[in-house]
């Protein structure tokens, strides 16, 4: 599944993932908790190929494939799907045409057969109509105009559609309120199964209340400096992280 | 080594090769000599059967042109060309005058056009519609091979609405009162250095008339092939919408890839009467040289539209994509009170091609309106200017123009230009200039990466969004077409 050895990368000459170890078996769910500035967009934007950010050491498999070696459009194809911390703006390009696109390319790559329009709009409007989104946003143009809200939900509606392997949520909770939260939480869950895993990038402890992690790690500085089980979100979300911090460098 | 930089080198690699319309057809040819003189002249209209005021205007025309100097003022530059160095005249050779039905065209030439992928016979068009391919309405042709129409299809169709569709060769004959009216009246013989030329020279082209309240049942197209080398293809347009009058008009063009360049020089002429309406889109793509800048089309062309009855509208719609050297400003002249003039543009660029078109909006009448809409793409070591020129005259109360330029720049090789005229002679006139220039964001391609999508189907659907305002003015088939001839035209030019 997805392994993780040692892995250290920059951005501009600036280290920002200074040794990260993390395993994620299949079928589990991974929360990743820190500080901003942690390097936890990092961590998901390596993962999932951004040009810009140099691995300099360490490892990355998923299925035994090296995914540092590949292209972001492959690892996508692999089933790796990144829903962006903030999702980008495509002027003049509709929604449900990316949306088709994307899963064209990827059902391509996998050997399985393009869906014709008819295919893909029943797909796509039952999966709008469980994210409680409107119909109107498939056709409005990607991104564009969209709440803060609506962005993410977005991006679920694409993980939903692409059915990945492995889900990267960078602080997907961010900016929902909590009627959103809960219906995003049921979008996830609704993929949770042996054949899928997560790594659920959030700030708060609020998001795994509705997703129940199996494991949680405390990221800072670019390490893993703690791993638990869900009591540790409830843990930070009590002291903080300043204390954990704290007592990491203790223990160092 | 970056990603920009190692695509920017595959784009030297691949483009050459993705020129999909550059393959030659063998005929044998009536070539006229090479060189320009009375004597060229007085040949082209002896080939055609003209009456004698029309060799009159043509030499009247070269006259003008012998005391004209080649405009340099256009950001493009070019080796000079050698006007004495061109064939004026070729034509596939046949018996007797013109084919007169479909299947007297030579096999050959209905395969070229097969191969190109413009249907030419009537009746499998009309099969195919029956068989219930009904996206694909029937459209009328007029296929211009090097200086000669060789076809033009559902002519008596259009006939029967009251629509003259022909060569304009064709129409000289058969229409001369018409030709005669019209011809120069909205470009005239002495208007610039290469609307003379061609005023002298002109081979072939398309008339099309449409007279009083007639809708034209169906979208009417020209398909435009240099073929034979070391010619010139001279073509001259003249379209006619009488009051209340309605037409869309379609022009097409390819050309064999060859290593020296080749001159194309067009004329069109639009004239619009009372709430008469004239659509005229064109999908330019002549073979734009290689990756090195060796051959490709000097695509020199003056095309305007006279509004000249109240309430008319003419819109330019072009995706241009082609062509070595493009200067080319569709025009138009707002005459009547309230009419309209539209201009959107899509201009693309990659190697060594350069480009400088735009518009000029001339606002005569009281309510005129225009708008303008062009999006320039610039890749490789590309440069693209546009040039536009609004310009309210003092009756023109009221009038309004709303301008919006958009450059793309793909690689940090190429140029992007924005150079607007804007001259206002009545103080009740409006004038709206919107302009920006961006560069794709890596943002923007690594989300659609991250979706699955390969680095060109992302370019390629980012470019569509950027050009989408334009595009959506195309008839709908051809946006299809236009929106693939983009992603060709930019294949590996980014990273
Ligand atoms: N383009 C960049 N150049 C230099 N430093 C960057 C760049 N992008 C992010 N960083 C730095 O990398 C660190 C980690 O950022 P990020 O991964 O976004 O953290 P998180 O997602 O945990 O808040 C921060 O200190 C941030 O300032
Ligand atoms: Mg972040």
């Amino acid at each position: 599944m997805l392994e993780i050895k040692g892995l250290t990368a920059e951005i501009d000459g600036k280290q920002i993932l200074k040794g990260i170890d993390l395993t994620i078996p299949q079928g589990e769910v991974h929360a990743v908790m820190g500080p901003n500035g942690a390097g936890k967009s990092t961590l998901s934007y390596v993962l999932s190929g951004r040009e810009g950010y140099e691995v300099t050491g360490g490892t990355a498999t998923f299925f035994g494939q090296d995914i540092l070696a590949m292209e972001p459009e492959e690892r996508a194809a692999a089933g790796i799907f990144l829903a962006f911390q903030y999702p980008v703006e495509l002027p003049g390009v509709g929604n449900a045409n990316f949306l088709r696109t994307a899963l064209n390319s990827v059902r391509r790559a996998r050997g399985e057969g393009e869906l014709d329009a008819v295919q893909f709009l029943k797909q796509a409007r039952a999966a709008v109509k469980k994210l409680a989104m409107s119909e109107d946003m498939l056709k409005r143009n990607v991104n564009v105009g969209f709440s803060g809200g609506e962005k993410k939900r977005n991006e679920i509606l694409q993980m939903t559609m692409l059915q990945p392997k492995l889900a990267l949520l960078d602080e997907t909770d961010s900016g929902l309120d909590i009627d959103a939260l809960r219906i995003v939480a049921e979008g996830v869950n609704a993929s949770r199964g042996p054949n899928f895993s997560a790594l659920v990038i959030t700030h708060y402890q609020r998001l795994l209340d509705y997703i129940v992690p199996d494991h949680v790690h405390v990221l800072a500085d670019g390490r893993i400096i703690r791993s638990g089980g869900p009591e540790l979100a409830k843990e930070l979300e009590a002291d903080g992280y300043a204390g954990i911090i704290g007592e990491a460098a203790e223990a160092a | 080594m970056p990603a920009v930089a190692e695509t920017l080198e595959t784009v030297s690699a691949v483009t050459g090769s993705t020129y999909k319309w550059g393959f030659e057809t063998d005929l044998e040819m009536d070539l006229a000599p090479k060189g320009l003189n009375e004597d060229t002249i007085r040949l082209i209209s002896d080939r055609k059967g003209e009456p004698e005021w029309l060799l009159a205007w043509r030499l009247k025309a070269f006259a003008i042109w012998q005391k004209m100097e080649e405009p340099h003022w256009a950001k493009p530059g070019y080796p000079v060309i050698d006007y004495q160095d061109i064939h004026y005249y070729a034509a596939p050779k046949k018996k007797g005058s013109g084919p007169k039905s479909l299947d007297e065209v030579d096999p050959e030439l209905l395969r070229t056009y097969e191969k190109l992928g413009i249907p030419l016979k009537e009746q499998a068009i009309l099969a195919g519609v029956e068989q219930g391919d009904e996206e694909r309405l029937p459209m009328a042709v007029d296929a211009v091979f090097d200086s000669v129409s060789v076809a033009t299809t559902f002519r008596s169709t259009l006939a029967k609405a009251g629509v003259i569709f022909c060569s304009i060769s064709d129409a000289v004959r058969e229409y001369p009162d018409l030709v005669r009216e019209y011809l120069g009246s909205v470009v005239p013989a002495g208007d610039n250095f290469f609307a003379a030329l061609n005023s002298a020279v002109f081979t072939d082209g398309s008339f099309v008339f449409i007279p009083k309240g007639v809708k034209c049942p169906m979208e009417l197209s020209t398909y435009f092939r240099i073929n034979a080398k070391n010619t010139g293809q001279f073509e001259r347009t003249l379209i006619i919408a009488e009051d209340g009058a309605s037409v869309s008009y379609l022009e097409g063009c390819t050309a064999p890839m060859r290593d020296e360049n080749q001159l194309h020089a067009a004329v069109v002429e639009l004239v619009a009467m009372d709430d008469a309406k004239i659509k005229y889109s064109t999908v330019q793509n002549w073979y734009p040289g290689d990756s090195e800048g060796r051959g490709g089309i000097y695509n020199f062309v003056t095309k305007r539209g006279a509004c000249r009855g109240a309430r008319s509208r003419i819109s330019w719609t072009q995706v241009e994509t082609g062509s070595a050297i493009t200067w080319k400003y569709p025009s138009c002249i707002l005459i009547g009170d309230g009419s309209v003039g539209e201009f959107y543009s899509v201009a693309v660029t990659n190697n060594h091609q350069q480009a400088d078109t735009g518009t000029k909006m001339i606002h005569i009448g009281r309510n005129t309106n225009s708008t303008i809409i062009a999006k320039t793409i610039s890749a490789g070591h590309s440069d693209s200017t546009y040039r536009g020129l609004v310009r309210m005259m003092p009756k023109a109360q009221n009038a309004r123009n709303f301008t919006q330029c958009d450059s793309l720049l793909i690689g940090d090789q190429c140029g992007a230009h924005t150079v607007p005229y804007i001259e206002s002679r009545n103080p009740s006139a409006k004038i709206e200039h919107e302009a920006t220039t961006s560069k794709i964001a890596e943002d923007q391609l690594f989300y659609c990466r991250s979706r699955g999508l390969s680095e060109e189907d992302a370019v390629g659907l980012i470019v569509n969004g950027f050009c989408k305002d334009v595009l959506k003015e195309l008839p709908m088939e051809f946006a299809v077409e236009a929106q693939k001839l983009l992603a060709i035209s930019l294949e590996g030019s980014v990273g």
